[in-house]
């Protein structure tokens, strides 16, 4: 064997272990985790009888009974989460970051505060939030409830995380959370624009200006088209977040009257270690699992498409 | 040129200000309630009164317990999620840093495949592999153990530490390892006297992205883990908030312990963890 040759085969050994385990781990146990779905694993002990497409059948019809009316509350809130939640990171992430852009005293300041709820903890989030929002009730007001109230904004007052109206499939209860979400991401849109703000040249912006452009005129027909793979990145970093939400959601308010917050990655735990009804907790994650692979396949393919032109 | 300050600039100082002050409302909430007595905390109403003095005794609380409430404490925990944090860190570095050197400098047959295959490992949600890796824990006799979550943190940390790694490497010029390879040094050589040196700032990103996504993790845990002692820190305060717990003060309390130890890292290594942030999106 040539020496270049005996290099390469040093390489691919040294890297093995993490493509066997990765191999194992992820690929194999994805397929396991679908086996599960296709079977009637319904108890603790496993059952790899065949179900076929039973599990998925009982979760999209009306056969399945609660569980069915469940899963399409935890679609619908996934979806109105995962939309309101990527709105308020774009939209309020990049108006900091342009804002932090204009040459700010104290700029590292502002920077530290915006982004220091990207270093804890979903369940610390999740604890500290379900306190500010918890409702309480007649005379004895929390939170929010309470601060509203003592400065006379009783119209405001409404049960927050508990309140089981909606706008049709839109549960109002979903409000906080989707806060709470923002509250600890917004950071990270603010961060990444501001890493692309800062790469765009200053003589781009002085030309402009020369030309007599305006600076809302530089901002709108420059710099904001400059951003969009940002924005690209940052929704397909958000969006997958998103979709398979748990510890946020399961810490600040659990899955709620009437499922009003629930995910489906509640749903999953829940029916799963708590129920022991495993076949039916597979069939929902390969379900999450679709959903965050439709957004997360293209980006990888395009992403690698991009580099090997470079 | 010094900016005058002219209306637009003052308008853009409070919005600064404004939104600053909003993201601190939950800062305030946890430092006020934690500051508060068990008195103080019984009125729910008074969440936005400041406390009547410094009162300590809500951090002795979470820290120890209160046991004649059958309230357990959060040092247990929090030991727990340093064991479990440490050696998954240190470990799933170094698989990263082999990984993205090979990748970067090396690329062997099929390592374009193999590269993307590896990453997707990064996206799932770990929901679709739950039920197999508590199957499989068990089995090897890891079931419900600190060293089965390390196991469990250090193989899906692999592709992020690859990603990082493989983007830092990729940057170190091509020449040194030539140089190296003239004086006849191999594979591993090349490595360990050229590479390795210069992974100093690599390394403190990969660490601090590792160590506090491991710290703040809450899913494997509480899938893994169902004893109370072995619970790491995330899973102990989800269960002490859940409960139908009135000792306010000792939960927000045990709320700042547990972020303590990654809003640390965040604020002396800021510039480090912003690096991570954005490297953790796919560089195309």
């Amino acid at each position: 064997m040539s020496h270049a040759r005996r290099e390469r085969w040093i390489a691919f050994i040294m890297v093995l272990p993490s493509i066997l385990l990765l191999a194992l781990f992820v690929y194999g146990f994805i397929g396991w985790t679908a086996a599960v779905s296709l079977s009637k694993w319904d108890g603790v002990e496993p059952n790899y009888s065949w179900a076929g497409l039973e599990n998925f059948r009982l979760l999209f019809s009306k056969v399945g009974g609660v569980s069915a009316r469940r899963f399409s509350i935890d679609l619908w809130n996934t979806l109105f989460f995962t939309l309101f939640f990527l709105l308020l990171c774009i939209i309020v992430g990049l108006f900091l970051a342009i804002l932090l852009d204009q040459k700010i005293r104290g700029e590292g300041v502002f920077r530290t505060i915006y982004l220091f709820p990207m270093s804890l903890s979903f369940v610390v989030t999740g604890v500290v939030w379900r306190w500010i929002f918890a409702p309480g009730a007649g005379t004895r007001l929390r939170g929010v409830n309470a601060l509203l109230h003592a400065i006379g904004l009783n119209a405001l007052r409404w049960k927050w995380y508990t309140d089981t109206s909606s706008f049709g499939p839109f549960h109002v209860a979903l409000t906080p959370v989707i806060i709470a979400a923002s509250w600890q991401l917004i950071g990270y849109t603010m961060a990444m624009y501001l890493a692309g703000l800062r790469s765009i040249p200053e003589e781009l912006r002085e030309a402009a200006r020369v030309d007599g452009a305006s600076e809302v005129k530089i901002y709108r027909h420059i710099i904001l088209p400059m951003l969009q793979p940002i924005t690209l990145s940052a929704l397909i970093v958000l969006g997958h977040i998103s979709l398979k939400i748990f510890d946020l959601v399961y810490t600040m308010t659990g899955k709620g009257p009437g499922f009003v917050t629930d995910v489906p990655g509640i749903f999953m735990f829940e029916t799963t270690f708590q129920g022991n009804h495993y076949a039916q907790g597979a069939t929902i994650s390969i379900i999450m699992l679709l959903m965050v692979a439709v957004v997360i396949i293209p980006y990888l393919i395009y992403s690698f498409r991009r580099e090997v032109e470079l | 040129m010094t900016k005058h300050l002219n209306p637009m600039r003052i308008g853009i100082y409070v919005l600064l200000i404004l939104f600053a002050l909003l993201f601190l409302v939950p800062v305030y909430v946890l430092l006020a309630s934690s500051l508060k007595t068990f008195a103080e905390v019984q009125d729910m109403s008074k969440l936005w009164v400041p406390p009547a003095g410094l009162h300590l005794e809500s951090f002795r609380a979470a820290w120890s317990g209160i046991p004649e409430k059958g309230l357990r404490g959060l040092s247990r925990n929090l030991l727990n999620s340093v064991y479990l944090t440490v050696p998954a860190t240190i470990l799933s570095s170094l698989l990263g840093s082999l990984n993205g050197y090979v990748l970067a400098k090396w690329k062997f047959r099929g390592a374009s495949v193999v590269f993307p295959l590896m990453l997707f490992g990064m996206f799932i949600p770990y929901q679709s592999v739950l039920i197999p890796l508590t199957q499989t824990l068990a089995a090897i006799g890891l079931g419900g153990t600190l060293w089965g979550l390390i196991l469990v943190h250090v193989v899906y940390g692999i592709p992020i530490t690859t990603l990082i790694f493989r983007n830092y490497y990729a940057e170190v010029p091509t020449d040194l390892i030539e140089a190296a390879r003239i004086d006849g040094a191999g594979i591993l050589s090349v490595y360990w006297r050229v590479l390795f040196p210069l992974s100093l700032p690599g390394f403190v990103v990969v660490i601090i992205w590792q160590f506090t996504n491991i710290w703040n993790e809450f899913l494997f845990a509480v899938s893994i883990l169902q004893k109370p002692e072995l619970q790491p820190i995330t899973v102990a305060l989800r269960n002490l908030a859940g409960s139908q717990i009135k000792e306010w003060n000792m939960v927000m309390a045990g709320t700042l312990i547990a972020a303590i130890p990654t809003l640390l890292v965040y604020i002396v290594l800021g510039r480090y963890f912003i690096r991570g942030l954005l490297a953790g999106s796919v560089k195309g």
